[in-house]
Protein backbone atom coordinates (compact mmCIF):
# COMPACT_ATOMS: atom_id res chain seq x y z
CA UNK A 1 0.00 0.00 0.00
CA UNK A 2 1.06 3.41 -0.66
CA UNK A 3 0.01 6.64 1.02
CA UNK A 4 0.43 9.91 0.12
CA UNK A 5 0.20 12.40 2.79
CA UNK A 6 0.36 15.95 2.13
CA UNK A 7 2.76 15.95 -0.46
CA UNK A 8 3.94 19.61 -1.72
CA UNK A 9 7.38 20.27 -3.92
CA UNK A 10 8.24 23.76 -4.48
CA UNK A 11 10.88 24.50 -6.98
CA UNK A 12 13.49 27.39 -6.44
CA UNK A 13 14.96 28.85 -9.70
CA UNK A 14 16.38 32.14 -10.79
CA UNK A 15 12.75 33.30 -12.10
CA UNK A 16 11.37 32.83 -8.11
CA UNK A 17 9.05 29.57 -7.08
CA UNK A 18 7.26 27.04 -8.93
CA UNK A 19 4.99 24.53 -6.96
CA UNK A 20 4.72 21.51 -8.60
CA UNK A 21 2.20 19.76 -6.00
CA UNK A 22 -0.07 21.36 -3.40
CA UNK A 23 -0.99 19.43 -0.86
CA UNK A 24 -1.42 16.25 -2.55
CA UNK A 25 -3.02 13.09 -0.53
CA UNK A 26 -3.90 9.91 -1.86
CA UNK A 27 -3.88 6.13 -1.29
CA UNK A 28 -3.49 3.69 -3.34
CA UNK A 29 -4.19 -0.33 -2.45
CA UNK A 30 -1.79 -3.22 -3.43
CA UNK A 31 -2.85 -4.78 -6.72
CA UNK A 32 -4.47 -1.40 -7.61
CA UNK A 33 -3.89 0.21 -11.41
CA UNK A 34 -3.76 3.30 -10.67
CA UNK A 35 -3.90 6.36 -13.29
CA UNK A 36 -3.11 9.58 -12.53
CA UNK A 37 -4.35 12.02 -15.55
CA UNK A 38 -3.85 15.51 -15.71
CA UNK A 39 -2.52 18.30 -18.69
CA UNK A 40 0.84 18.79 -19.11
CA UNK A 41 2.27 21.55 -16.40
CA UNK A 42 -0.18 20.16 -14.08
CA UNK A 43 2.34 18.39 -11.98
CA UNK A 44 1.65 14.72 -12.57
CA UNK A 45 5.84 14.12 -13.84
CA UNK A 46 6.98 15.72 -10.38
CA UNK A 47 4.35 13.38 -8.38
CA UNK A 48 6.21 10.20 -10.03
CA UNK A 49 9.69 11.56 -9.29
CA UNK A 50 8.83 12.03 -5.82
CA UNK A 51 7.35 8.76 -5.78
CA UNK A 52 10.50 7.12 -7.62
CA UNK A 53 12.62 9.17 -5.31
CA UNK A 54 14.46 10.99 -7.89
CA UNK A 55 13.10 14.27 -6.23
CA UNK A 56 12.62 15.01 -2.65
CA UNK A 57 9.24 16.52 -1.36
CA UNK A 58 9.43 19.70 0.40
CA UNK A 59 7.18 18.63 2.79
CA UNK A 60 5.12 15.96 3.51
CA UNK A 61 5.22 11.79 3.23
CA UNK A 62 4.98 8.67 0.83
CA UNK A 63 4.58 5.70 3.08
CA UNK A 64 5.19 2.24 0.82
CA UNK A 65 4.11 -0.12 3.31
CA UNK A 66 3.98 2.11 6.33
CA UNK A 67 7.55 3.17 5.61
CA UNK A 68 8.47 6.96 4.52
CA UNK A 69 10.34 6.96 1.59
CA UNK A 70 10.27 10.46 1.00
CA UNK A 71 13.48 11.38 3.19
CA UNK A 72 15.91 8.07 2.72
CA UNK A 73 19.19 8.70 1.90
CA UNK A 74 22.44 6.52 1.20
CA UNK A 75 21.96 2.60 1.51
CA UNK A 76 18.38 3.30 2.45
CA UNK A 77 17.62 4.77 -0.41
CA UNK A 78 18.92 2.60 -2.68
CA UNK A 79 17.30 -0.77 -1.14
CA UNK A 80 14.42 1.13 -1.46
CA UNK A 81 14.25 2.14 -5.05
CA UNK A 82 14.91 -1.59 -5.93
CA UNK A 83 11.15 -2.41 -4.56
CA UNK A 84 9.96 0.23 -7.34
CA UNK A 85 10.64 -0.62 -10.98
CA UNK A 86 10.03 2.57 -13.28
CA UNK A 87 8.71 2.69 -16.86
CA UNK A 88 9.90 6.17 -18.75
CA UNK A 89 8.32 8.06 -22.03
CA UNK A 90 11.49 7.68 -23.72
CA UNK A 91 12.28 4.46 -22.80
CA UNK A 92 16.09 5.05 -21.45
CA UNK A 93 17.84 2.05 -22.33
CA UNK A 94 21.37 1.58 -22.77
CA UNK A 95 21.83 1.40 -26.09
CA UNK A 96 25.36 -0.26 -26.19
CA UNK A 97 24.15 -3.24 -24.37
CA UNK A 98 22.00 -6.24 -25.85
CA UNK A 99 18.23 -6.44 -25.00
CA UNK A 100 19.43 -9.09 -22.32
CA UNK A 101 22.04 -6.91 -21.11
CA UNK A 102 19.68 -4.47 -20.44
CA UNK A 103 16.89 -6.83 -18.21
CA UNK A 104 19.87 -8.17 -16.45
CA UNK A 105 21.21 -5.40 -16.04
CA UNK A 106 19.32 -4.34 -12.51
CA UNK A 107 20.23 -8.12 -11.57
CA UNK A 108 23.86 -7.26 -11.70
CA UNK A 109 24.21 -4.30 -9.23
CA UNK A 110 24.30 -6.69 -6.10
CA UNK A 111 26.45 -10.35 -6.14
CA UNK A 112 24.79 -12.62 -8.33
CA UNK A 113 24.58 -15.57 -9.89
CA UNK A 114 25.37 -15.94 -13.50
CA UNK A 115 23.21 -19.07 -14.31
CA UNK A 116 20.71 -17.36 -12.09
CA UNK A 117 20.74 -14.08 -13.82
CA UNK A 118 20.66 -15.55 -17.27
CA UNK A 119 17.17 -17.61 -16.75
CA UNK A 120 15.81 -14.84 -14.95
CA UNK A 121 16.39 -12.71 -18.09
CA UNK A 122 14.87 -15.47 -20.24
CA UNK A 123 11.79 -15.62 -18.06
CA UNK A 124 11.57 -11.76 -18.42
CA UNK A 125 12.03 -11.17 -22.10
CA UNK A 126 9.11 -14.46 -22.70
CA UNK A 127 6.65 -12.74 -20.05
CA UNK A 128 7.05 -9.56 -22.78
CA UNK A 129 6.72 -11.49 -25.68
CA UNK A 130 10.82 -10.65 -27.04
CA UNK A 131 12.52 -13.69 -25.92
CA UNK A 132 13.73 -14.42 -29.49
CA UNK A 133 15.44 -10.79 -29.77
CA UNK A 134 17.53 -11.00 -26.83
CA UNK A 135 20.80 -10.63 -28.71
CA UNK A 136 19.55 -7.48 -30.51
CA UNK A 137 20.35 -3.92 -29.66
CA UNK A 138 17.64 -1.40 -28.29
CA UNK A 139 18.62 0.69 -31.55
CA UNK A 140 17.21 -2.50 -33.86
CA UNK A 141 13.79 -2.42 -32.05
CA UNK A 142 10.72 -0.74 -32.86
CA UNK A 143 9.22 1.82 -30.09
CA UNK A 144 6.56 -0.89 -28.87
CA UNK A 145 9.34 -3.71 -28.73
CA UNK A 146 11.66 -0.77 -26.76
CA UNK A 147 9.42 -0.27 -24.15
CA UNK A 148 8.40 -3.78 -23.51
CA UNK A 149 12.90 -4.19 -22.56
CA UNK A 150 11.97 -1.33 -20.84
CA UNK A 151 9.19 -3.12 -18.74
CA UNK A 152 11.00 -6.84 -18.77
CA UNK A 153 14.03 -4.74 -16.94
CA UNK A 154 11.76 -2.81 -14.54
CA UNK A 155 10.42 -6.33 -13.23
CA UNK A 156 13.42 -7.60 -12.92
CA UNK A 157 14.22 -7.49 -9.44
CA UNK A 158 10.89 -8.14 -8.56
CA UNK A 159 9.56 -4.90 -7.25
CA UNK A 160 6.18 -4.56 -5.74
CA UNK A 161 5.32 -0.93 -7.40
CA UNK A 162 5.52 -0.34 -11.17
CA UNK A 163 6.26 3.48 -11.92
CA UNK A 164 4.89 4.25 -15.55
CA UNK A 165 5.21 7.74 -16.45
CA UNK A 166 3.89 8.44 -19.80
CA UNK A 167 4.55 4.62 -20.81
CA UNK A 168 2.42 4.99 -24.15
CA UNK A 169 3.06 8.25 -25.00
CA UNK A 170 5.62 7.45 -27.60
CA UNK A 171 3.83 4.88 -29.11
CA UNK A 172 1.25 4.27 -32.00
CA UNK A 173 -2.39 3.62 -31.43
CA UNK A 174 -2.15 -0.13 -31.87
CA UNK A 175 1.41 -0.58 -30.07
CA UNK A 176 -0.26 1.56 -27.06
CA UNK A 177 -3.24 -1.51 -26.72
CA UNK A 178 -0.54 -4.52 -26.99
CA UNK A 179 1.50 -2.51 -24.15
CA UNK A 180 -1.45 -1.88 -22.17
CA UNK A 181 -2.90 -5.04 -22.59
CA UNK A 182 0.88 -6.45 -21.17
CA UNK A 183 0.74 -4.21 -18.15
CA UNK A 184 -2.91 -5.12 -17.23
CA UNK A 185 -1.47 -9.40 -17.51
CA UNK A 186 1.63 -8.49 -15.44
CA UNK A 187 -0.81 -7.12 -12.85
CA UNK A 188 -2.99 -10.16 -12.92
CA UNK A 189 0.05 -12.45 -13.03
CA UNK A 190 2.71 -10.98 -10.84
CA UNK A 191 0.37 -8.92 -8.57
CA UNK A 192 2.14 -5.97 -8.51
CA UNK A 193 0.54 -2.54 -8.08
CA UNK A 194 0.44 -0.19 -10.88
CA UNK A 195 0.72 3.74 -11.11
CA UNK A 196 -0.03 5.25 -14.33
CA UNK A 197 0.93 8.84 -15.22
CA UNK A 198 -0.31 9.65 -18.33
CA UNK A 199 -2.26 12.82 -20.32
CA UNK A 200 -4.28 9.75 -22.40
CA UNK A 201 -7.99 9.00 -21.26
CA UNK A 202 -8.13 6.40 -23.08
CA UNK A 203 -5.03 4.74 -20.78
CA UNK A 204 -6.87 5.01 -17.81
CA UNK A 205 -10.12 4.37 -19.24
CA UNK A 206 -9.03 0.93 -20.65
CA UNK A 207 -6.71 -0.65 -17.88
CA UNK A 208 -7.27 1.48 -14.46
CA UNK A 209 -9.39 0.72 -11.23
CA UNK A 210 -9.15 3.39 -9.69
CA UNK A 211 -8.03 7.26 -11.00
CA UNK A 212 -7.06 10.72 -9.83
CA UNK A 213 -7.01 13.40 -11.52
CA UNK A 214 -4.53 16.43 -11.30
CA UNK A 215 -4.77 20.03 -11.76
CA UNK A 216 -2.98 23.35 -11.21
CA UNK A 217 -0.80 20.99 -8.69
CA UNK A 218 -3.26 19.33 -6.69
CA UNK A 219 -5.34 16.33 -7.38
CA UNK A 220 -8.73 17.88 -7.85
CA UNK A 221 -10.80 14.35 -8.17
CA UNK A 222 -9.80 10.74 -7.34
CA UNK A 223 -11.95 7.51 -7.29
CA UNK A 224 -13.13 4.34 -8.81
CA UNK A 225 -12.35 4.88 -12.93
CA UNK A 226 -15.46 3.75 -13.75
CA UNK A 227 -17.30 6.12 -11.37
CA UNK A 228 -15.78 9.34 -12.83
CA UNK A 229 -15.92 8.80 -16.00
CA UNK A 230 -19.85 8.40 -15.45
CA UNK A 231 -20.07 11.21 -13.66
CA UNK A 232 -16.88 13.62 -12.67
CA UNK A 233 -17.38 16.04 -10.02
CA UNK A 234 -14.34 18.74 -10.95
CA UNK A 235 -14.88 21.26 -13.27
CA UNK A 236 -11.49 20.17 -15.05
CA UNK A 237 -12.76 16.27 -14.92
CA UNK A 238 -15.91 17.57 -16.92
CA UNK A 239 -13.98 19.40 -19.73
CA UNK A 240 -11.86 16.12 -20.17
CA UNK A 241 -14.47 14.01 -20.51
CA UNK A 242 -16.67 16.13 -22.53
CA UNK A 243 -19.49 15.87 -19.79
CA UNK A 244 -19.89 19.38 -18.78
CA UNK A 245 -23.69 19.09 -17.90
CA UNK A 246 -23.16 15.86 -15.70
CA UNK B 1 65.21 7.11 -54.13
CA UNK B 2 67.47 3.39 -53.64
CA UNK B 3 70.47 5.37 -52.74
CA UNK B 4 68.63 8.12 -50.37
CA UNK B 5 66.66 4.82 -48.63
CA UNK B 6 70.04 3.22 -48.22
CA UNK B 7 71.60 6.02 -46.47
CA UNK B 8 68.45 7.55 -44.81
CA UNK B 9 66.37 4.34 -44.02
CA UNK B 10 67.34 3.12 -40.79
CA UNK B 11 67.40 6.48 -39.14
CA UNK B 12 64.16 7.24 -40.46
CA UNK B 13 62.56 3.86 -39.35
CA UNK B 14 63.90 4.57 -35.91
CA UNK B 15 62.40 8.32 -36.00
CA UNK B 16 59.35 6.98 -36.61
CA UNK B 17 59.63 3.89 -34.24
CA UNK B 18 60.66 6.81 -31.41
CA UNK B 19 58.14 8.94 -32.39
CA UNK B 20 55.29 6.10 -32.26
CA UNK B 21 56.59 4.94 -28.76
CA UNK B 22 56.71 8.55 -27.18
CA UNK B 23 53.13 9.02 -28.98
CA UNK B 24 51.29 6.08 -27.33
CA UNK B 25 52.88 5.52 -23.89
CA UNK B 26 52.11 9.30 -23.59
CA UNK B 27 48.54 9.08 -24.83
CA UNK B 28 47.93 5.55 -22.21
CA UNK B 29 49.45 7.49 -19.38
CA UNK B 30 47.49 10.72 -20.39
CA UNK B 31 43.91 8.50 -20.38
CA UNK B 32 45.36 6.65 -16.88
CA UNK B 33 45.72 10.54 -15.53
CA UNK B 34 42.87 12.49 -17.36
CA UNK B 35 39.62 10.46 -17.64
CA UNK B 36 39.16 10.17 -13.77
CA UNK B 37 39.76 14.11 -14.10
CA UNK B 38 37.36 14.39 -16.37
CA UNK B 39 35.07 12.05 -14.68
CA UNK B 40 35.51 14.53 -11.84
CA UNK B 41 34.90 17.11 -14.25
CA UNK B 42 31.22 15.54 -15.21
CA UNK B 43 29.81 14.49 -12.16
CA UNK B 44 30.73 17.41 -9.64
CA UNK B 45 28.73 19.69 -11.95
CA UNK B 46 25.50 21.26 -10.30
CA UNK B 47 22.63 18.84 -11.00
CA UNK B 48 25.00 16.10 -12.09
CA UNK B 49 25.07 12.70 -9.79
CA UNK B 50 27.79 14.15 -6.89
CA UNK B 51 26.86 17.98 -7.66
CA UNK B 52 29.77 20.11 -5.70
CA UNK B 53 30.15 22.98 -7.72
CA UNK B 54 32.43 24.98 -5.45
CA UNK B 55 35.16 21.87 -6.06
CA UNK B 56 33.79 22.25 -9.52
CA UNK B 57 34.95 25.45 -10.34
CA UNK B 58 37.91 25.67 -8.83
CA UNK B 59 38.92 22.28 -10.27
CA UNK B 60 38.01 23.73 -13.87
CA UNK B 61 39.67 26.44 -13.31
CA UNK B 62 43.05 24.40 -12.15
CA UNK B 63 42.49 22.29 -15.44
CA UNK B 64 42.20 25.40 -17.57
CA UNK B 65 45.48 26.93 -15.96
CA UNK B 66 47.38 23.67 -16.72
CA UNK B 67 46.00 23.59 -20.40
CA UNK B 68 47.23 27.32 -21.37
CA UNK B 69 50.75 26.47 -20.20
CA UNK B 70 52.27 26.43 -23.91
CA UNK B 71 54.06 22.77 -23.64
CA UNK B 72 57.35 23.89 -24.49
CA UNK B 73 57.60 25.73 -21.37
CA UNK B 74 56.11 23.05 -19.40
CA UNK B 75 58.64 21.10 -20.79
CA UNK B 76 61.56 23.22 -19.56
CA UNK B 77 59.80 23.95 -16.57
CA UNK B 78 59.32 20.74 -15.27
CA UNK B 79 62.76 19.29 -15.64
CA UNK B 80 63.77 18.96 -11.86
CA UNK B 81 60.95 16.53 -12.04
CA UNK B 82 61.73 14.60 -15.11
CA UNK B 83 64.81 14.21 -13.67
CA UNK B 84 63.72 12.39 -10.64
CA UNK B 85 61.50 10.41 -12.27
CA UNK B 86 63.45 9.13 -15.50
CA UNK B 87 67.02 9.46 -14.19
CA UNK B 88 67.08 11.88 -17.15
CA UNK B 89 66.09 14.55 -18.73
CA UNK B 90 67.06 13.70 -22.42
CA UNK B 91 65.92 11.17 -24.59
CA UNK B 92 62.07 9.64 -25.68
CA UNK B 93 61.49 8.17 -22.39
CA UNK B 94 62.22 11.34 -20.47
CA UNK B 95 60.06 13.09 -23.30
CA UNK B 96 56.63 10.96 -22.02
CA UNK B 97 57.10 13.11 -19.05
CA UNK B 98 56.05 16.16 -20.18
CA UNK B 99 53.96 15.05 -22.95
CA UNK B 100 51.68 12.79 -20.27
CA UNK B 101 51.82 16.26 -18.05
CA UNK B 102 50.53 18.51 -20.83
CA UNK B 103 48.16 16.23 -22.33
CA UNK B 104 46.68 14.99 -19.06
CA UNK B 105 44.64 18.14 -18.79
CA UNK B 106 43.48 18.03 -22.84
CA UNK B 107 42.15 14.83 -22.18
CA UNK B 108 40.10 15.60 -18.95
CA UNK B 109 38.09 17.99 -21.28
CA UNK B 110 38.11 15.35 -24.07
CA UNK B 111 36.13 13.19 -21.72
CA UNK B 112 34.43 15.48 -20.12
CA UNK B 113 32.18 16.47 -23.43
CA UNK B 114 32.26 12.73 -24.16
CA UNK B 115 30.33 11.79 -21.02
CA UNK B 116 28.30 15.01 -20.79
CA UNK B 117 27.00 13.27 -24.13
CA UNK B 118 25.54 10.57 -22.19
CA UNK B 119 21.21 10.43 -21.79
CA UNK B 120 20.75 12.12 -18.45
CA UNK B 121 17.53 9.76 -19.01
CA UNK B 122 19.46 6.78 -18.93
CA UNK B 123 21.26 8.28 -15.59
CA UNK B 124 17.84 8.23 -14.22
CA UNK B 125 16.68 5.24 -15.21
CA UNK B 126 20.08 3.35 -13.59
CA UNK B 127 19.25 5.84 -10.51
CA UNK B 128 15.83 4.16 -10.01
CA UNK B 129 17.37 1.25 -10.06
CA UNK B 130 19.64 1.37 -6.82
CA UNK B 131 22.99 1.54 -8.63
CA UNK B 132 25.48 3.33 -6.89
CA UNK B 133 27.16 6.57 -8.19
CA UNK B 134 30.29 4.31 -8.79
CA UNK B 135 28.27 1.69 -10.81
CA UNK B 136 26.69 4.62 -12.53
CA UNK B 137 29.94 6.37 -13.55
CA UNK B 138 32.00 2.59 -14.46
CA UNK B 139 28.35 0.72 -15.95
CA UNK B 140 27.12 3.27 -17.66
CA UNK B 141 28.57 6.82 -18.05
CA UNK B 142 32.05 5.25 -19.33
CA UNK B 143 30.34 2.54 -21.48
CA UNK B 144 27.30 4.37 -23.28
CA UNK B 145 30.13 7.03 -24.52
CA UNK B 146 32.56 4.23 -25.76
CA UNK B 147 32.81 5.41 -29.27
CA UNK B 148 32.43 9.26 -28.42
CA UNK B 149 35.46 8.41 -26.18
CA UNK B 150 37.28 6.65 -29.05
CA UNK B 151 37.10 9.41 -31.49
CA UNK B 152 38.25 11.90 -28.62
CA UNK B 153 40.95 9.70 -28.48
CA UNK B 154 42.08 9.91 -31.80
CA UNK B 155 42.27 13.63 -31.42
CA UNK B 156 44.06 13.24 -27.98
CA UNK B 157 46.53 10.78 -30.04
CA UNK B 158 47.09 13.01 -32.79
CA UNK B 159 47.71 16.13 -30.36
CA UNK B 160 50.14 14.32 -28.47
CA UNK B 161 51.94 13.05 -31.61
CA UNK B 162 51.95 16.56 -32.75
CA UNK B 163 54.03 17.66 -29.57
CA UNK B 164 56.31 15.15 -29.79
CA UNK B 165 57.93 16.53 -32.57
CA UNK B 166 58.38 19.93 -30.58
CA UNK B 167 60.61 17.48 -27.80
CA UNK B 168 63.02 16.96 -30.88
CA UNK B 169 63.93 20.68 -30.09
CA UNK B 170 65.40 19.77 -26.85
CA UNK B 171 66.83 16.21 -28.11
CA UNK B 172 63.92 13.95 -27.39
CA UNK B 173 64.57 11.79 -30.43
CA UNK B 174 61.63 11.14 -33.08
CA UNK B 175 61.10 12.41 -36.45
CA UNK B 176 60.62 15.95 -35.12
CA UNK B 177 64.58 15.56 -34.50
CA UNK B 178 65.10 14.29 -37.47
CA UNK B 179 63.29 16.95 -39.31
CA UNK B 180 64.99 19.69 -37.47
CA UNK B 181 68.54 18.64 -37.41
CA UNK B 182 69.02 17.69 -41.10
CA UNK B 183 66.39 19.85 -42.75
CA UNK B 184 66.74 22.72 -40.39
CA UNK B 185 70.63 22.44 -39.21
CA UNK B 186 72.09 20.60 -42.19
CA UNK B 187 70.04 21.85 -45.09
CA UNK B 188 68.73 18.29 -46.13
CA UNK B 189 65.96 19.24 -47.29
CA UNK B 190 65.10 15.50 -48.58
CA UNK B 191 65.21 14.08 -45.00
CA UNK B 192 62.97 17.18 -43.80
CA UNK B 193 60.20 16.25 -46.77
CA UNK B 194 60.17 12.10 -45.82
CA UNK B 195 59.49 13.22 -42.34
CA UNK B 196 56.75 15.35 -42.94
CA UNK B 197 55.61 12.36 -45.22
CA UNK B 198 55.98 9.65 -42.65
CA UNK B 199 54.01 12.08 -40.10
CA UNK B 200 51.67 12.38 -42.57
CA UNK B 201 51.14 8.92 -42.45
CA UNK B 202 51.23 8.21 -39.47
CA UNK B 203 48.61 10.90 -38.80
CA UNK B 204 45.94 9.34 -41.45
CA UNK B 205 46.59 5.80 -40.23
CA UNK B 206 46.19 6.38 -36.45
CA UNK B 207 42.73 8.62 -37.60
CA UNK B 208 41.56 5.61 -40.07
CA UNK B 209 42.07 2.53 -36.92
CA UNK B 210 40.49 5.38 -34.67
CA UNK B 211 37.38 5.64 -37.33
CA UNK B 212 36.94 2.08 -37.99
CA UNK B 213 37.45 0.93 -34.28
CA UNK B 214 34.41 3.62 -32.84
CA UNK B 215 32.32 2.89 -35.90
CA UNK B 216 32.13 -0.92 -35.00
CA UNK B 217 32.09 -0.44 -31.33
CA UNK B 218 28.84 2.01 -31.63
CA UNK B 219 25.60 -0.49 -31.25
CA UNK B 220 23.50 2.76 -31.96
CA UNK B 221 23.19 2.61 -35.99
CA UNK B 222 22.96 -0.99 -36.92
Amino acid sequence: MIEIQNLTKIFHDKTGTVTALQDVSTTIQDKDIFGIIGMSGAGKSTLLRCLSMLEEPTSGKILLDGQDISTLKGAAQRQARKKMGVVFQGYNLLMQKTVAENVAFPLKLEKYDPKAVESRVQELLSLVGLADRASAYPAQLSGGQKQRVALARALASQPSVLLCDEPTSALDALTTQSVLKLLSDINHKLGVTIIIITHELEVVHSICNRMAVIDESRIVEQGDTKAIFECPQSPIAKLLLGKENC
Amino acid sequence: MTEFLAQNGSLLVQGTLETLYMTLVSTLLAYLIGTPMGVLLTITKPGALAACPRFNGIFSWIVSILRSLPFIILMIFIIPFTRAVVGTSIGCTAAIIPLTLSAAPFVARMVESSLEEVDKGVVEAVKSMGATNWQIVTRVMLVESIPSLLRGMSISTITILGYTTITGAVGAGGLGNLALRFGYQRYQSDVMYATILLLILLVCIIQSIFEVVARHADKRNR
